[in-house]
């Protein structure tokens, strides 16, 4: 009964199998040629319209020069070219691995020790889910940035707190050395979608293999790192991969927190936040256009290599 | 099979997992309880107490925050629910009949489509966000609902298609089949059979594409750009600016009645919205 295989995009890529691999040599005849097409119309417009012809023209016009106002005009490479030599470029790039690398684990770390916990069968459990599942909803909105502002601001509320021990707490926000661990303690406390997810695979975990561990005197860790987490490895693996991608696009907390600045002295120029300033505060669109290629290159070369890694630590169950 | 000692070494962990647990949950809760609290203290209060309950208790913030940039926030309000509430059944519409053709229909080309449609999950959407731009701009879109809108219409986000989809497969063919053996179109079998047992999936769509679309701030700051025409993110961002120290309470204040939408919606669907997110992860 216990049923591991995750859901993954591209663990699940395959429809069931039909007949035959479809190699249109002689001609297949499908069933619902006139339905099916009927009914994927709105995604297929959807999708040559807003991502693959979009997708087309974008990496035209990241060789281009373009402000919008007049015709692009072609440079060749010269934007991906003077990316590299462009320092607040290197620093947003900088800013957002240290950011997707240490929000990401810190937040998978989170959804796992609290679905762990959740997971004893305890009283109120439906409480805990909703209420620790709550900021994930709320953490992209403009207010919670606001909020974030207010607790980590010179008089805010954590300094205040502190003060009743006497600590004198920094500027978090103001001091280029501490600003962006407030944005990363901010996607950290947003870990109710991913501990939904683990919660519900752990429920699935087969209990005799609990019960055999308890009989043969197994510690709470030992069973949590020999059997828990094994077993737990492809929701792992989903919620990592989802997770990485939303942290390489985060913008409204940097872009609230630092006035859309990515101050201060830079310490919180997210990627996405200094694409928005290239792209539309300076227009240099053709520029920004590399800079969005170049991104998605960046995702799809952290996705390739976890699911190129996922075959040695992913357990697919039997 | 249980051993006499598993039952209560159970027990003892109980205890101490709901004080971990509870503290966690108070420290997460509680800069949300502040917010509230501190919407409702006079201006000179709100930093001077780590306490979230107002001593001395008024609405003040509210009023004043409420017309502070100029435009009424009802006017944001108004423009959020507009844009929310099509993306929503732009979403359900759009995604659920995608779905219904990659889970059911043998066409040509299906798995080339379908792969397509996964392969767009992963591509981010700041690289369509320049051209797509470019585009509502030449079509004089700019400044618009449209450009916040349409794309939802046509099944722009294949997360929801992906949800469908997984929901989909786990419904019994036989009652489709039946249908159709009764010479039932799949328009009909679509419609009477196929969209009622989706209505789990659905409300999750719903839930969650009016929460993102009422919080997303990066394409409505990039689309909007006349205060009659913005959405509450930005009439709270244009709000940081203008008040910039100057009126902490009224801004407060306005944090609050924009996280209101999300939550109430969050507690009418909890339920159903905790189970459907939890599933996407498992097949």
């Amino acid at each position: 009964m216990p049923e591991n295989t995750v859901a993954a995009p591209a663990a699940v890529p395959v429809p069931p199998p039909p007949e035959a691999p479809v190699r249109v040599h002689k001609r297949k005849r499908h069933k619902h040629n006139l339905a099916g097409y009927g009914f994927i119309a709105p995604w297929l417009i959807g999708v040559f319209g807003f991502t693959l012809i979009p997708m087309v023209y974008s990496l035209y016009l990241s060789l281009t020069k373009f402000s919008l106002l007049a015709a692009p005009q072609w440079t060749g490479f010269d934007n991906y070219v003077n990316l590299l030599h462009d320092q607040r470029y290197l620093q947003a790039v900088k800013v957002t691995l240290i950011y997707v690398l240490t929000s990401v684990p810190l937040k998978l770390a989170l959804a796992l020790l609290v679905a762990v916990a959740l997971n004893r069968g305890l009283a109120a459990l439906g409480f805990y889910r909703s209420v620790f599942y709550l900021p994930s909803l709320l953490g992209a909105s403009v207010a919670v940035s606001v909020m974030w502002r207010q607790i980590f601001s010179q008089q805010g509320l954590l300094n205040e707190f502190l003060s009743w021990f006497g600590i004198r707490g920094a500027d978090w926000i103001g001091d280029p050395r501490y600003a962006l661990w407030t944005l990363v303690l901010l996607s950290g406390w947003q870990f109710g979608t991913p501990m939904l997810i683990f919660l519900a695979g752990l429920k699935q975990l087969p209990q005799e293999l609990y019960e055999a561990a308890a009989l043969d005197g197994a510690g709470r860790f030992r069973v949590f790192f020999t059997i828990t987490l094994p077993l737990l490895s492809p929701m792992v693996f989903f919620n990592l991969v989802l997770e990485t991608i939303n942290a390489f696009q985060t913008f409204t907390p940097a872009f609230v927190v630092s006035s859309g600045t990515g101050g201060p002295i830079d310490s919180t120029l997210l990627y996405t936040l200094y694409l928005y300033l290239k792209g539309f505060g300076s227009l240099q669109m053709g520029y920004a256009s590399a800079m969005a290629w170049v991104l998605f290159l960046v995702i799809g070369a952290f996705t390739a290599v976890y699911f190129w890694s996922a075959r040695r630590w992913v357990n697919y169950a039997e | 099979m249980t051993t006499p000692a598993l039952p209560r070494r159970r027990a003892r962990f109980h205890w101490r997992a709901h004080v971990v647990l509870l503290l966690t949950l108070i420290v997460m809760i509680y800069p949300l309880v502040w917010l509230v609290g501190a919407s409702f203290k006079p201006e000179n209060l709100i930093f001077t107490t780590v306490n979230p309950l107002p001593f001395q208790f008024t609405v003040a913030n509210y009023l004043s925050g409420w017309t502070a940039t100029g435009t009424s926030f009802s006017v944001y309000l108004a423009n959020s629910a507009t844009v929310s509430i099509c993306v929503v059944v732009g979403n359900l519409v759009s995604c659920s009949m995608a779905a219904y053709a990659f889970a059911r229909l043998d066409f040509a080309l299906r798995r080339v489509w379908f792969a397509l449609m996964l392969g767009t999950l992963m591509l981010p959407f700041q690289a369509t966000l320049i051209p797509q731009y470019t585009i509502f701009y030449q079509l004089n879109w700019i400044n618009t609902f449209l450009p916040l809108v349409v794309p939802y219409l046509l099944a722009y986000d294949a997360f929801f298609i992906f949800l469908m989809v997984q929901f989909i497969r786990g419904i019994p063919r036989e009652l489709d089949e039946a249908a159709a053996l009764d010479g039932a179109g799949q328009l009909r079998v679509f419609l009477t059979i196929t969209v009622p047992l989706l209505r789990p999936a659905l409300i999750t769509t719903g839930v969650l594409t009016f929460i993102w679309t009422f919080n997303d701030f990066l394409r409505q700051l990039v689309y909007l750009s006349d205060n009659s025409r913005y959405t509450v993110p930005l009439g709270l961002n244009s709000f940081i600016d203008k008040a910039s120290g100057s009126s902490y309470g009224g801004m407060l204040a306005m944090s609050v009645v924009t996280l209101v939408p999300t939550v109430a919606v969050f507690l009418i669907s909890q339920r159903r919205l905790v189970d459907g997110v939890a599933n996407t992860g498992i097949k």
